[in-house]
């Protein structure tokens, strides 16, 4: 497995030595990160090359990192059942930076790419449809953005007086529990409460 | 009503339709706009997202423990099979080794899951197009099913049995006596519901021809399980990538000829009782590895009860591990099991936490779904029900 795996590595890194920024194996999973702009030639290469033949789209999905020049990560998955192998594509993307659609190529990445789209805001060019998907009719913001808060902005309830759904800010009763047990010599980013005598003095 | 028909001076317009979210053969919450041309099917727009709670999201702010039960409330009506990715995955980023009693129960209860989840399609594929019984039967095998679920972990639904680096607790020998009596009963169950549905003429009717799968679809469309089987693809992550320890198991993986609905639900009794196969050759492996420990003992799970009432580290260990909870080194993995209705992943990202940093669950009813509207254009409208039978869809996936 790991042989075939370090072999479709070193090809890929020959055949597309362009688009390829470079390919790491690790846990027996090949990744392989891609310029953005290359992404449709290289899901075609993948797709049609007899030594890859990776013709089942599994997954699109994206990866929200706020500290990084560029936040976004487009992630890919795709399984070859010729050669009974997985290999995952990776993209950075700044913010609004816009992705090539692989729709033409995998219609199956219609779906995935509008979740995609639904949840980090990362917009597709050539999406025959781009939607929002998941979220409720008429939603604003991204869900899956680190910055997003878990409980939302809104609520939905239904009132007694209007008798239909209204739509209202989030408050909640108790605060967000954020289960946060990391022990404060290791990870805490809080300050803990007394602290601020100690810089006192 | 083709265009030939329209009365002259009158323009034809296709009408949309709204099915759902609360029609029954929409399985749950799906709404479908259609257009329809007459009654033939031009154009299908799934609106799903009707049950979407945002799993994806909370998972970012809880333990991996806390996470496992989110996992049951996906695909509901196969809920350890679930689970059974999401712990593949950390198993697989943090190197745990499964005892192999732990790995035999686990299979055991996915091919459980299994029987329960094409029994419940079976029998709703069979009512979406008129037949009552077979479902009723079916409800009965499912309870039978479900109380051996209690019996292992205490609740008929939401399990939360799978740990990562095992199972929360070994199973009575009563309990697996009980399994083994009931794969002696069960086969009979399937030919009276094979009786009533495979030569019933009405079922035909319904189901032969529609929704055909061709090879190339299912690649294109990246259909998997069942859906793709069908097609006659022999594909099966049982076989092709075995994990846990399905590489000893012997079992044929069904695959259909024609590609429509009515080989998929031949297939899923096929399934059914090829499930029955490994679960009696599970509990025969069971029988031999009686007592050995389900859980890799370590860092990653609890100390037993009995070395707690009596060492200090252990009791400090047992309350880290259920407050803080394991961090889990940083790193990313897919793990991807066969669910019953196709390819079940989990894609995980650790930041070396004790909450993952993101995880992506990717059910094959998503899929499936979204395939609809190439599947479903030019069949009639009440076609749409047996298809939407046929692909399995349960929304708590779905929506995630």
């Amino acid at each position: 497995m790991t042989e075939a795996l370090e072999e479709l590595k070193s090809l890929i890194e020959a055949k597309q030595a362009d688009a390829v920024h470079r390919c790491e194996i690790a846990h027996g999973e090949l990744t392989v990160h891609v310029v953005p702009a290359a992404i449709p030639a290289f899901v075609e290469f993948l797709r049609v090359d007899p030594n890859c033949q990776f013709t089942q789209m599994i997954d699109i999905t994206g990866a929200d990192y706020p500290e990084r020049p560029k936040r976004f990560e487009l992630i890919y998955h795709f399984l070859s059942m010729r050669h009974n192998m997985r290999v995952r594509v990776k993209a950075d993307l700044a913010e609004g930076e816009i992705a090539p659609s692989i729709t033409s190529i995998h219609p199956s990445a219609n779906w995935f790419e509008r979740e995609t789209f639904d949840m980090y805001g990362i917009r597709f060019s050539g999406h025959p449809d781009l939607r929002r998907l998941l979220t409720d009719y008429g939603f604003t913001g991204h869900p899956l953005r680190k910055d997003f808060p878990t409980s939302g902005y809104l609520e939905m309830h239904y009132d007694e007086v209007e008798k239909r759904c209204v739509y209202r800010p989030v408050s909640l009763v108790q605060e967000y529990r954020q289960f946060d047990f990391m022990s404060p010599w290791e990870g805490a980013e809080y300050i803990l409460t007394g602290d601020e005598k100690a810089e006192a003095k | 009503m083709d265009g030939s028909n329209t009365p002259k001076g009158k323009s034809v317009r296709n009408f949309s339709l709204n099915f759902g979210p609360q029609h029954p053969s929409a399985h749950g919450v799906l709404r479908m706009v259609l257009e329809l041309d007459g009654e033939i099917v031009e154009r299908a727009d799934p609106h799903v997202g009707l049950l979407h709670r945002g799993t994806e999201k909370l998972m970012e702010s809880r333990t991996y423990l806390q996470n496992i039960p989110y996992f049951d409330r996906l695909d509901y009506v196969a809920p350890m099979n679930q689970e059974h990715a999401f712990c593949l995955a950390i198993e697989k980023l943090a190197g745990i080794e499964v005892p192999r009693r732990a790995s035999l129960i686990r299979v055991l209860f996915a091919e459980i899951g299994r029987v329960l989840n094409h029994l419940l399609n079976v029998g709703s594929q069979g009512m979406d197009v008129g037949a009552m019984t077979p479902n009723v039967w079916a409800f009965e095998e499912r309870e039978k099913l479900m109380i051996f679920y209690e019996r292992a972990c205490g609740a008929r639904l939401h399990a939360n049995y799978f740990r990562p680096g095992g199972v929360h607790q070994d199973l009575p020998q009563k309990l697996i006596e009980d399994i083994e009596a009931w794969t002696q009963s069960f086969p009979q169950v399937l030919d009276d519901m094979a009786n009533l549905l495979t030569e019933n003429r009405i079922f035909k009717q319904r189901n032969v021809d529609i929704g055909i799968v061709t090879e190339k679809i299912a690649q294109e469309y990246a259909l998997t399980g069942v859906m793709l089987r069908s097609s006659g693809l022999a594909w099966d992550l049982r076989r092709a990538q075995p994990y846990e320890c399905y590489d000893e198991f012997e079992f044929q993986v069904p695959v259909g000829k024609n590609g429509d609905c009515y080989d998929r639900y031949l297939m899923r009794m096929a399934e059914m009782r090829e499930s029955i196969k490994i679960i009696r050759q599970a509990i025969v492996k069971l029988n031999e590895c009686q007592g050995e420990d389900v859980l890799a003992r370590g860092k990653w799970t609890p100390p037993k009860r009995t070395e707690m009432k009596t060492s200090m580290e252990a009791l400090i260990h047992h309350f880290k591990l259920y407050t803080e909870g394991i961090h889990v080194p940083a790193g990313e993995v897919y793990a991807a099991v066969e669910a019953p209705k196709g390819e079940f992943g989990v894609f995980l990202v650790a930041d070396g936490s004790n909450r993952p940093y993101k995880v992506k669950i990717r059910a094959p009813g998503y899929a499936h779904l979204a395939a609809i509207d190439h599947l479903g254009r030019g069949h009639q409208l009440a076609d749409m029900a047996a298809l939407i039978g046929s692909l399995d869809v349960v929304f708590g996936e779905i929506d995630r």
